[in-house]
């Protein structure tokens, strides 16, 4: 067939209904202190990675949260564990233990090799 | 009933209030104020919010309400302790023994020490300075940073002091959010040319007129309102403040260089209504006084003849401060006739 250079564009849209929430249920039970979180960013701000690449714990947790875990395992890689965002949190929540556990979670849903 | 003595402690808008009314209806007060001058926490201000009146106006008309012949202001004096004895309530100062009746607590809030959180860098960066420092301030009329160049561009950092556990303050001071658009306003009128940056994890503008400063703040005044916490705070060659925070809506680390830095101090319980209220057992969360119940009897405590008025209850704006200072008049009233 010919190729026409065109190709159907993922859809750009959080669907509830197909996100798979129940993941971030073994976060919660793993690290309580993730229900607290308010999204306000102090994590990401203080983050020393994300002075270096692209890398912002607070997304990562909301889209882990939303059930979207493409690209995610990639990301929570660039985290160097270091406990800073911890310090500044408001809300007490115990964001490396979050990501600790994020890692551990995705690498066994082996959404790693998800191709689309 | 008119032989019956009420003591007031607190010498604020709640504790004049409440003075006022009780003094008019016969009842002899006396009213103790641990500072020179009445007032209470309005000294600290310039102008008030939503509607940029003059505080030393709203002052002077609260401390007016003082001059009565029924109504004796000891000011200088501190309560060291409160106690019953026989009946009576006994105020305890430095070197004398007060007896009355009734106490009414009125002891109201301080702000919080903007020292504690040290990665603001308050009391370490010159142009780092918390809203009452804005306040005193816009007052001299010199809108100055500390190298006293106009500044061209300023931030306010909300909630510090409130909804932050690492402080061991849950809860929200109510007032920050719509002080911070004000001041933003007030400094925007000065400083036209300059840009004013305000960070927010949510602006909460539950108050009449609020929600309309705010977006007048924005149409008319353009300041930026950006959703993030301002992490740590430090200073450049230029003594000017660069801020760390993240633009959560556009989910980036953000880096900002700015002339000066307000944070927006919260409000805590004051030492005296922490200490009365523990000696009493009448207190509540984070040192504030507890009353009987929110519905219906919040001027009341478990304590029969001691009752509460204002912001040593919890955080409260000023109309709700004399409001409830009134209101805790009206519940001593009721008390002395039954």
């Amino acid at each position: 067939m010919k190729n026409w250079g065109f190709n159907i564009s993922k859809p750009r849209v959080i669907d509830w209904d197909s996100a798979d929430t129940s993941e971030y249920a073994k976060i919660i039970e793993k690290v309580p202190s993730a229900q607290r979180c308010l999204m306000c960013g102090a994590c990401a701000a203080t983050c020393s990675a994300s002075n270096h690449v692209d890398f912002n714990f607070r997304n990562c947790h909301l889209k882990y949260r939303r059930g979207q875990f493409e690209g995610l395992a990639e990301e929570l890689d660039k985290c160097m564990l270091c406990g800073k965002c911890k310090l500044v949190c408001p809300r007490g929540v115990n964001t490396r233990a979050i990501i600790y556990n994020m890692r551990i979670f995705i690498n066994n849903l082996d959404y790693k090799n998800i191709e689309q | 009933m008119n032989d019956k003595h009420v003591i007031i402690i607190g010498g604020g808008p709640a504790g004049i209030e409440a003075a006022n009314y009780l003094a008019n209806n016969g009842i002899k007060i006396t009213l103790f104020e641990k500072d020179e001058h009445p007032g209470g926490n309005i000294k600290n201000w310039a102008k008030l919010f939503p509607d940029f009146g003059d505080a030393s106006v709203v002052r002077k008309e609260i401390t007016d309400k003082l001059k009565h012949e029924n109504i004796k202001f000891i000011n200088n004096t501190k309560i060291e302790r409160l106690y019953q004895e026989n009946n009576h309530w006994v105020a305890l100062t430095d070197n004398e023994k007060y007896y009355g009746d009734i106490v009414l607590l009125a002891t109201g809030f301080e702000v919080f020490d903007a020292k504690r959180k040290e990665e603001l860098g308050y009391g370490i960066y010159d142009n780092v300075i918390t809203s009452v420092d804005f306040e005193n301030m816009y007052k001299s009329g010199k809108m100055l940073t500390n190298e006293g160049k106009i500044p061209d561009s300023i931030a306010f950092l909300n909630c510090v002091g409130s909804r932050d556990e690492k402080v061991g303050n849950h809860y929200c001071s109510r007032v920050c959010c719509i002080t911070a658009v004000k001041q933003a306003i007030e400094f925007k009128e000065l400083v036209p040319d300059a840009q004013a940056y305000c960070f927010y994890m949510d602006m909460r503008m539950a108050g009449q007129f609020y929600e309309e400063l705010y977006r007048k703040s924005q149409e008319k005044y353009g300041v930026n309102y950006i959703r993030g916490r301002i992490s740590e705070a430090a200073v450049t060659m230029d003594n000017r403040i660069q801020i760390k925070a993240e633009d959560t809506l556009s989910a980036l680390p953000m880096k900002m260089t700015v002339d000066i830095l307000v944070l927006m101090v919260g409000i805590e319980s004051s030492e005296s209504t922490a200490k009365i209220s523990t000696d009493n057992n009448i207190v509540g969360p984070y040192g504030f006084a507890k009353s009987k119940s929110l519905f219906g009897m919040d001027n009341l405590t478990e304590k029969p003849g001691l009752f509460l008025a204002g912001t040593c209850k919890r955080p409260l704006t000023l109309p709700e401060t004399i409001a409830d200072g009134r209101s805790a008049a009206v519940e001593i009233m009721n008390y002395l006739k039954s």
